[in-house]
């Protein structure tokens, strides 16, 4: 607690301490009750009454100190003492519950986001010192101790460890870094001590960007918040001029001008909005921490209102759900063996700078004796051939096969083909290609689960390639051969045909699609760690390119807006109920203080729900 | 010109929320959020008269919460 609320909390005691006695040996002179009432009164609420003085002066009327204040005088004026000083110290009582709350659920949510580094150790002059991260240039080497946060990002130079990545990505499951390896500030380094030299400064590392990214979350407002402000604005006047024509109107027919004036006074009590106020972007906000600490970032409410509105999830293909790494997946030997082919491939191979090579001779996986290679070249647009250990090595597709008229047949794995011909005579090929991500097809079916009604996909690859992928995962459309300027008229297209009041999402990999990612109702780009272009195009960001996290991104932010609506719904519902029972006069001040500020702590505690769900897995 | 200042002792989302409707309403000013939770100004005005904006914006907002204030940095 700060200092401000200890004050409130001894100001409550003892007032609620004088009000007991009080209320038992009460005196019967009235004039003297209502003196002796006054002094609980006082020191429970001066504030309230002084603040509402000094606004007043300042023309704000619809204050809420200045209603309360209107309100307990009120009800001394219909000699109504206990309730008068009562009613103070509840609302007393409510608003210290309401900052102490806030001001928990602020905490926590910052301390989710807490990745900021706090000292970066660097060498001078042999000795290594801490250093401000901002003071690092780029360049400059950096040493990280084992259990220490990685402060900038880098490159490690020396030494080996396993890196937390959880704080970003939500991952659980640590990376290795060797020499070579990019590190990420804001990850955790466990076990080793390594020396990293800095490539990007402070202000515009992964930790900074994120940081930056989290903090400005909250200035995009979704409509919901901006209902909820411009509804507070009308709410206050229509129950203050209702409270007024209550006290006025009924008893100029009916008389009971103290009964009247008593339930018109329970209206101003309960004309304040902050429950709403308060708890529509502390969900929102909660949410966007939440779902932060799983390495998915939301750039703002709105975007994450959209999400919970998701009818139809466009995919892109290649790094989205495919690793965007070429492997060879089949290999398909005639008269030799499996190994011997493979060898034959690598080796015709290894001089070649094409991607293709590159994914044969990992598969490969010894380093070709080149010495045994005297002839190589390459042959544009077909493939290589070589002389190994005195043989002619053919390597390539259908047209070098048909050039040098060596008789191949197709292969039935979905792919590209590379063939392979040894003095004249075909000897098998190998088909290389992007392999599925392990959770693809899981993703899929659980964006299914989660109510996203069509699935679809979007590539640049062949008919064939993207067909099979789409089948294996069980997407519902797909749409093949396609350029960057393709895909997103096909976006602008899908965008037509989808109901009014649903959204359609785009998930790519941030590469070559920020158009795309720019048209759709939310842009997803996933894989983001390190990619600035990915970080700047997108709504929604996912540190790790695991697609898995579509779904769970998606009901979280159902998960979010339900609190939100419920927290509308039931602030609205007290509030009103309230009001209609303290008309008919069944409702006392109490019970409309407690639609107050008994409403307000209720909505902030289920706002802190959305908090709640934590780092994935745990 | 955009800027993000803090906000110390906003203790009232609703005044927040004020505060937030009248520098809208100032001349000059592209944009204003108020966030509660963050405890933070974010506005956007005119280049030329920035400061001139920010001044009357501080004064509104100790018009509508005077315990709350505007860290200038």
């Amino acid at each position: 607690m700060k200092r401000k609320q200890k004050k409130v909390l001894i100001r409550i005691i003892l007032s609620a301490a004088m009000l007991v006695p009080l209320k038992i040996f009460a005196p019967e002179e009235e004039w003297f009750a209502a003196l002796l009432f006054a002094v609980p009164y006082l020191v429970i609420g001066y504030d309230v009454i002084f603040k509402a003085v000094r606004n007043i002066a300042h023309g704000q009327v619809f204050d809420e100190n200045f209603l309360m204040f209107i309100a307990t005088v009120g009800a001394f004026a219909t000699g109504e003492y206990t309730e008068a000083a009562a009613v103070m110290l509840f609302y007393q009582i409510g608003e210290l519950f309401q900052s102490v709350a806030v001001g928990r659920s602020r905490k926590s949510i910052s301390e989710l986001m807490d990745i900021r580094p706090d000292h970066a150790n660097i060498e001078r002059e042999g000795i290594i010192v801490e250093a401000d991260p901002e003071e690092i240039a780029v360049g400059d080497t950096i040493i990280i101790k084992p259990g220490e946060r990685i402060p900038l990002d880098g490159v490690v130079l020396e030494g080996e460890s396993s890196v937390d990545t959880s704080a970003l990505t939500g991952e659980s499951l640590p990376k290795t870094v060797r020499p070579g390896d990019d590190v990420f500030s804001g990850c955790i380094d466990q076990t080793g001590l390594l020396r990293v030299r800095v490539t990007k400064p402070y202000g515009e590392s992964t930790v900074a960007r994120i940081l930056d990214l989290v903090e400005n979350a909250a200035s995009k407002k979704a409509a919901s918040e901006n209902f909820i402000t411009r509804f507070a604005r009308v709410y206050t006047p229509a129950v203050c001029f209702a409270a007024l024509a209550l006290a006025v109107i009924p008893p100029i027919f009916a008389g009971g001008w103290m009964t009247w004036l008593h339930r018109a006074l329970i209206f101003l009590v309960i004309s304040c909005p902050c429950a709403l106020v308060i708890s529509v972007p502390l969900s929102f906000f909660g949410g966007i921490g939440g779902a932060s600490r799983r390495g998915i970032l939301v750039k703002g409410s709105s975007y994450l209102e959209t999400l919970a509105r998701t009818d139809t999830v466009v995919m892109d293909k290649t790094g989205t759900l495919t690793k965007g790494v070429f492997n060879v997946t089949a290999v398909h030997p005639e008269r030799i063996s499996e190994g011997e082919l493979l060898e034959l491939a690598a080796y015709a191979e290894s001089y070649s700078s094409h991607p293709i090579a590159g994914s044969i001779l990992d598969a490969c996986n010894t380093e070709p004796d080149r010495r045994r290679i005297t002839s190589n070249e390459e042959i544009s647009g077909m493939g290589v051939h070589a002389v190994i250990d005195g043989r002619e090595v053919f390597a390539g597709n259908d047209k070098l096969m048909d050039s040098i008229g060596v008789k191949w047949h197709p292969c039935h794995h979905v792919g590209t083909t590379v063939h392979i011909a040894v003095d004249g005579e075909y000897a098998g090929h190998l088909v290389i290609s992007d392999e599925l991500k392990e959770t693809s097809a899981q993703a899929v079916r659980d964006l299914k689960a989660a109510g996203v009604s069509r699935t679809v996909m979007l590539t640049g690859d062949t008919k064939a390639v993207g067909e099979d992928t789409a089948g294996k995962l069980g997407i519902d459309e797909v749409y093949t051969e396609l350029l960057p300027a393709g895909k997103v008229e096909k976006v602008e297209e899908l965008i037509r045909t989808k109901p009014e009041d649903k959204a359609l999402v785009f998930v790519g990999d941030g590469i070559n699609d920020a158009p795309v990612l720019s048209r759709a109702d939310v842009g997803i780009a996933m894989g983001a760690m390190g990619s600035d272009a990915a970080i700047e195009a997108a709504d929604i960001v996912l540190m790790n390119d695991d697609p898995a996290k579509l779904a769970e991104a998606i009901s979280l932010s159902r998960r979010t807006l339900r609190i939100v609506y419920e927290n509308i719904a039931f602030a609205l519902g007290v509030k009103g109920l309230v009001l209609v029972l303290g008309a008919l006069g069944f409702a006392s001040m109490w019970a409309a203080v407690f639609a107050d500020v008994g409403v307000a702590v209720i909505a902030i505690l289920n706002a802190m729900r959305t908090l709640r769900a934590g780092p994935a897995g745990s | 010109m955009k800027k993000t200042f803090k906000l110390d002792e906003l203790d009232c989302a609703n005044c927040g929320a004020k505060m937030e409707a009248a520098i809208k309403k100032l001349e000059g000013v592209n944009d204003c959020t108020v966030s509660f939770m963050t405890q933070k100004l974010t506005l956007d005005a005119e280049d030329d008269r920035f400061d001139e904006i920010l001044r009357q914006a501080v004064k509104v907002c100790r018009k509508i919460e005077p315990d709350c204030e505007i860290v200038i940095k």
